[in-house]
């Protein structure tokens, strides 16, 4: 992914950033543009959220043939959380073992690394998951 | 107006290596090693973690625990020696990932182990001078390292991993910073160039005419503008690069060990550089009561002394120190790993293609 496209979703990554249906006051993450279930009348009236970054593990698969770059943190967990606030995220777990996650288990949002483009390139940040 | 310290946070990463599985890949005592330097274990970051992912966890810490608006942030410092760019600030990406963004002033600090301290009084100056020329009521200080040791090198027993922020400001003060006042020369006790992975030190530095003579210089200093003398802090902490140093300074000022252990860190995670003496300054805060004075003193090498004269207020009675984890708690968390393991997180394999 290109750096101009990553620096759009930097609030996306960083923060959660997400947004609110204002009509019927559900979050959606990541950010839409109209409410799925208010529809039209939800056009201009959503506004910007940033999710708390807690939730609940409700699947997730133990990764051991590693996306580029994460050859290192081999084997590593990839989860869908439900947020507090209602929606899906797919987060990776970090700082513990396969053996420790179950689904249910209570999550936090953490700040981490998210890939590099080689040693000279730039390096993306954004929320991953660990047990609270 | 007083003007001090409003919040702060810690964030240490979870890895923990023990002196003795360094010792025997390299064929020495590492336990006896651990001992003489007074450090049981030393933190180490996930592959995933660096100086910025540290910064910005120890930042939204001191946010949870009070409540400021992140766009009222005037200004943002980040103290470190393994910063993750050459080029390109680690205050920015904090500044962004934190809320702080745009409306503020920001910028990276290097003085080894005393960039973050620096950053506090950079921090104080603003506030101290906030008028509608420069209209910033608060600021924040973070100290925030990944470093490394050579491999083999004594240094790799205490390289260690952390990071601490302190927000600063004039109202919600839970401590006020009375007197800062510092010591600097040109002392080459420890460097390390431009492109190089690991530093280098000169052996017959490390000591005496370094670490304590800037610490000795800055406290001794301190306490004459003061008027006061050991008796009169309830605490005094000092930068650790190991666990040891700061026990002999502290008891060649006239401090007693239970002045001097609240602050004592590095035993149990090694030494955090830029967060070194800031750790050891939020684990007294932790536990401090209003009236509680504190003496506190950083070192960098090459070298300059950072000291700061604290007075607990009645407002820690009030902070909401339970939203965020204390010292104690955030270093109980450690996952043991092996010297293989090790070695493989903080990159010192050379992989396909490298
Ligand atoms: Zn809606």
């Amino acid at each position: 992914m290109g750096v101009a496209r990553y620096w759009r979703q930097q609030d996306q990554r960083y923060n959660l950033g997400g947004s609110k249906c204002t009509i019927c006051n559900r979050e959606f993450f990541p950010s839409r543009t109209m409410c799925p279930i208010c529809h039209r009348r939800s056009l201009g009236k959503m506004e910007k959220y940033h999710f708390k970054g807690f939730g609940k593990v409700t699947s997730f698969t133990v990764v051991h043939d590693p996306a580029p770059g994460y050859r290192s943190q081999v084997p590593y967990i990839l989860a869908t959380i439900e947020l507090e606030e209602g929606d899906l995220v797919l987060g990776q777990i970090v700082d513990c073992p396969p053996s420790e996650v179950e689904i249910g288990s209570d999550v936090e949002m953490v700040f981490r690394k998210l890939s590099e483009e080689g040693k000279s390139g730039t390096i993306q940040y954004g929320y991953k998951f660990r047990l609270k | 107006m007083g003007s001090g310290i409003v919040s702060y946070g810690v964030y240490v990463p979870r890895y923990r290596i023990y002196p003795k599985d360094i010792g025997r890949i390299w064929g020495q005592d590492g336990a006896a090693m651990g001992k003489a330097l007074n450090i049981n274990a030393k933190s180490v970051p996930a592959p995933d973690e660096d100086a910025a992912t540290i910064a910005v966890m120890a930042a939204r810490r001191t946010l949870l625990r009070v409540d400021v608006d992140p766009q009222e942030i005037g200004a943002i410092f980040v103290g470190s020696e393994s910063h993750p760019y050459a080029v390109k600030p680690t205050a920015s990406i904090v500044s962004e990932a934190i809320g702080a963004a745009p409306h503020l002033t920001a910028a990276d600090l290097e003085f080894a182990c005393k960039a973050g301290t620096v950053g506090m009084q950079a921090c104080l100056g603003l506030i101290n001078s906030s008028n509608k020329n420069i209209p910033i009521d608060y600021a924040l200080a973070i100290g925030s390292d990944t470093s490394q040791g050579a491999p083999g090198n004594a240094l790799e027993y205490s390289a260690s991993a952390g990071g601490v922020a302190f927000l600063l400001g004039h109202e919600k003060v839970i401590a006020d910073i009375e007197l800062t006042m510092s010591y600097t020369t040109d002392t080459p006790d420890f460097w390390r160039r431009e492109g190089m992975k690991y530093p280098s030190h000169g052996e017959r530095f490390t000591g005496k005419p370094a670490y304590f003579k800037h610490i000795q210089e800055t406290a001794e200093k301190m306490m004459r503008s003061m008027g006061t003398g050991p008796q009169d802090y309830e605490y005094a902490v000092f930068h650790q690069p190991n666990g040891k140093f700061p026990i002999t300074i502290g008891k060649k000022l006239g401090f007693k060990m239970e002045q001097i252990e609240t602050g004592l860190i590095t035993p149990y995670i090694g030494n955090t550089y830029s967060a070194s003496m800031m750790i050891g300054l939020a684990n007294i805060l932790d536990k401090a009561k209003p009236g509680d004075r504190i003496l506190a003193v950083s070192y960098g090498s090459g070298a300059g002394s950072d000291g700061f004269h604290i007075v607990v207020k009645d407002e820690i009675e009030r902070f909401a120190r339970e939203r965020s984890p204390l010292v104690m708690e955030e270093i109980s968390h450690g996952i043991p790993i092996d010297y293989s393991i090790y070695v493989k997180f903080r990159d010192k394999i050379k992989m396909e293609g490298e």
